[in-house]
């Protein structure tokens, strides 16, 4: 399954917006497969997550960019096995710390709580990554604030509202004037 | 005419083997030019060229399925999702590497002219001179004069951009208008100029990307995709540039799918009478008869068909009598450079995408510097402003970060060394028939190191690039050493070398096969010694004086 594939799979979920996520995943007792790691629910998961690692501001966030579809491609494509296990287990994992410091799954939790939650699992992982030996995998919230950054920064939401994108610029100034606030380039 | 006689045979469709095409058509030859891969037809079949980051479903990057297929690719930064059909099918197209050697390949119409870095530099007399002078391998047969002005004849043509600078080991050409350089990069051009009085420059790349309209070709348009396939034709390509000039003649037959086996020597004429083609669709055999025959099939797959030929009369094959054939494989050695921060241009930032970047012209070993090693080293880099790749420490995950993440961030400045190999007879390829290709053909075996030479000059790379930077004013400056293996350069060069004698060199100083005077080899096999500079602009220049001493011998009947 290619990335456009797994984006209409989960599409009508996305599209629903009287439908909230957290309602739906409640609700379905087993969500259909996006692809063979990932089911529907997961991806709506990963899309909160995403969401609040880089969530919309003056500019959409990661959500509108479908960021947790792009997590589960890439995943299922490019990560290799024990990579992959890393993630699927972070999945737990965040849901887990999100009971622990809260007694709710994150996708109960409010706004704040998420990025209080994040915030501590972001030092975690920063603490994990400085001290883990080369061949060791990496900590699985780096992993996804890693694709978060790539999904939503190189989608189409990402580079051409976040950011700005010209596909052929068909000139070249080596000197233009910037201002603060100025948004960078997509490439 | 027979279908299968012509006037000449163009083994290859890269970078030089288009040259030998243009050229010999131009010149009222009937030629066929032989292709090993699929035709790759201009901006049709650049079926990447016109897609967004986000088009891509892993947004360039490499799958586990990429990397299972493609050992060697993935050791660098060419297995990418973009232009992945551009590189070579490793599957059918196997080597053995006695060290380990990284071979890139692209085998189709145009070859690796598609995905070039298309940095143009001459060589200099310096360069012709060396061996000679410090007593290394062979003497080139050539100096920078013979060749001076046909490096003019293809830069006109390919359409070279930079600028003159009067540098005597770096010669200026007939260049377009130069790109420019961002504000960082003119304030450290100047500050080393500064520092350095002269001795040492940084120059904009000269770079085969065209500034001004040429030929049906439109001047660059700053994308940086340039190795997807250009729709504009803005840079130099079999594809953009000398496959239409030698089409239009009327006197090229294209033949993709055409794998040569061997050369037809003939023993009582002592010539090549033409080739024989494997046809890679069907598995036929097919024979082709021409005067001259131009092998430009890349540096080594050039020797592996030398290797292959003539075998009844020389066990090692055409031009193992030299003894040479095969060896003194050279590459650039690079990957060693620093980098650092640049202040005060916080208002300053860029439009467009520039296919290039600066260029620092050696100056070891130059102008009465004397190291503990030979030869020397160029430097290529440039500066930016980073993106939203970069950590910012204080930040975590919210909204200040991905609005923080939205500006641009801290100019830098980076630079990499390009290192001169010398020829060692000991780095070399051979047949190694224990091993057999998807057509049941013999693959090369590579065997090839770096030496004592190589290792002390990047001891220098790294620290004069600090150096450098940092007397430029850059902070925190910072030399990185991401490891080299031969081969990663992708500017393989030697094997069957140029030279005065035929019992020390394969080529004469027309780039002949000694032992069969109608056979011209003139890509990267040919080179002598490798200099520091990116080789292709020296291998058209090679292809155009070649053919044109070919073309004047065949009148002469001397052919």
């Amino acid at each position: 399954m290619n990335r456009r594939e797994a984006i209409a799979a989960v599409g009508w979920v996305l599209g629903g917006t009287l439908v909230s996520a957290e309602l739906l995943v409640s609700c379905t007792s087993k969500p259909a497969r996006v692809n063979d790691l990932f089911d529907e629910a997961q991806v709506i998961f990963l899309d909160e997550v995403g969401e609040t690692i880089l969530p919309a501001t003056s500019t959409p966030g990661a959500k509108a960019a479908n960021v947790g579809a792009f997590m589960a491609v890439m995943v299922q494509d490019c990560y290799k096995k024990e990579d992959q296990q890393v993630f699927l287990d972070g999945l737990k994992k965040l849901d887990e710390a999100s009971e622990k410091k809260f007694n709710k799954g994150f996708l109960k939790l409010d706004t704040g709580q998420r990025t209080t939650l994040l915030r501590e699992l972001d030092e975690e992982q920063k603490a994990y990554m400085a001290s883990k030996q080369p061949e060791e995998p990496s900590h699985y919230f780096r992993m996804m604030k890693e694709l978060t950054m790539l999904g939503f920064f190189s989608s189409e939401v990402g580079a051409t509202q976040a950011l700005r994108y010209i596909e052929t610029p068909g000139k070249y100034d080596g000197c233009m004037d910037y201002k603060k606030g100025d948004r960078a380039w997509a490439t | 005419m027979a279908d299968n006689v012509y006037d000449a045979i163009v083994i290859g469709s890269g970078i030089s083997g288009g040259w030998a095409a243009k050229e010999l058509t131009e010149k009222g030859l009937k030629t066929i030019m032989l292709e090993r891969g699929r035709n790759i037809e201009h901006v049709k079949d650049y079926v990447n060229a016109q897609k967004h980051p986000w088009d891509f479903p892993h947004r360039g990057g490499r799958t586990q399925e990429m990397i299972e297929n493609y050992p060697v690719l993935k050791r660098d930064y060419p297995l990418n999702e973009t232009n992945l059909d551009f590189w070579v099918n490793e599957q059918e197209s196997p080597y053995t590497e006695t060290k380990r050697f990284d071979w890139f390949r692209g085998y189709q119409v145009g070859g690796r002219s598609l995905m070039w870095g298309r940095q143009s530099y001459r060589l200099a007399e310096i360069d012709f001179e060396a061996n000679a002078k410090e007593g290394i391998a062979v003497d080139w047969p050539i100096r920078y004069k013979d060749i001076a002005p046909w490096y003019s004849y293809v830069e006109k043509f390919a359409g070279i951009s930079g600028s003159k600078e009067g540098i005597p080991h770096l010669p200026d050409g007939e260049f377009m208008p130069p790109m420019e350089m961002n504000c960082v990069e003119k304030d450290v051009a100047a500050r080393i100029k500064a520092h350095y009085k002269g001795e040492r420059h940084m120059i904009i790349g000269r770079v085969a990307n065209i500034t001004q309209p040429t030929q049906n070709r439109a001047n660059c348009q700053y994308r940086s995709k340039c190795w997807l396939g250009c729709p504009f034709g803005s840079y130099f390509s079999t594809q953009s540039s000398t496959l239409p000039a030698a089409m239009a003649t009327g006197n090229l037959t294209l033949r993709p799918f055409s794998i040569v086996t061997r050369i037809l020597y003939d023993k009582d004429t002592r010539k090549a009478k033409g080739v024989e083609v494997l046809d890679a669709e069907t598995n036929q055999t097919y024979e082709y008869f021409a005067k001259i025959v131009f092998l430009n099939a890349s540096t080594l797959n050039s020797t592996w068909v030398l290797m292959n030929s003539a075998t009844d009369v020389w066990e090692g094959g055409l031009g193992s009598s030299s003894g040479v054939l095969g060896h003194n494989l050279m590459d650039h050695h690079f990957r060693v450079g620093a980098s650092g921060r640049a202040e005060g241009y916080d208002d300053k930032y860029y439009f467009g995408r520039r296919p290039n970047g600066i260029y620092i012209p050696r100056f070891r070993n130059v102008n009465g510097d004397k190291r503990d090693y030979i030869r020397g080293f160029g430097y290529q880099g440039g500066a930016g402003r980073s993106g939203w790749g970069r950590e910012i420490a204080e930040m975590s995950i919210g909204g200040d970060l991905k609005d923080a993440l939205c500006e641009p961030g801290d100019w830098s400045m980076g630079i990499t060394a390009f290192g001169e190999i010398l020829p060692y007879h000991e780095n070399k390829v051979s047949l190694n028939h224990s091993k057999k290709d998807k057509w049941g053909l013999p693959v090369l075996d590579i065997d090839c190191e770096l030496k004592e030479n190589e290792l002390k000059m990047r001891k220098d790379m790294g620290e004069d690039a600090k150096e450098i930077l940092e007397n430029a004013g850059i902070k925190d400056v910072k030399i990185f050493n991401a490891g080299y293996a031969v081969g990663q350069g992708i500017h393989e060069m030697g094997t069957a070398r140029m030279g005065r004698d035929p019992k020390t060199s394969v080529l004469n100083e027309w780039n002949q096969v000694w032992d069969a005077k109608n056979v011209y080899v003139t890509d990267g096999a040919a080179m002598t010694s490798g200099g520091c500079q990116n080789p292709s602009l020296t291998y058209m220049a090679l292809t155009a004086r070649a053919v044109d001493h070919a073309v004047s011998e065949l009148k002469k009947q001397n052919l």
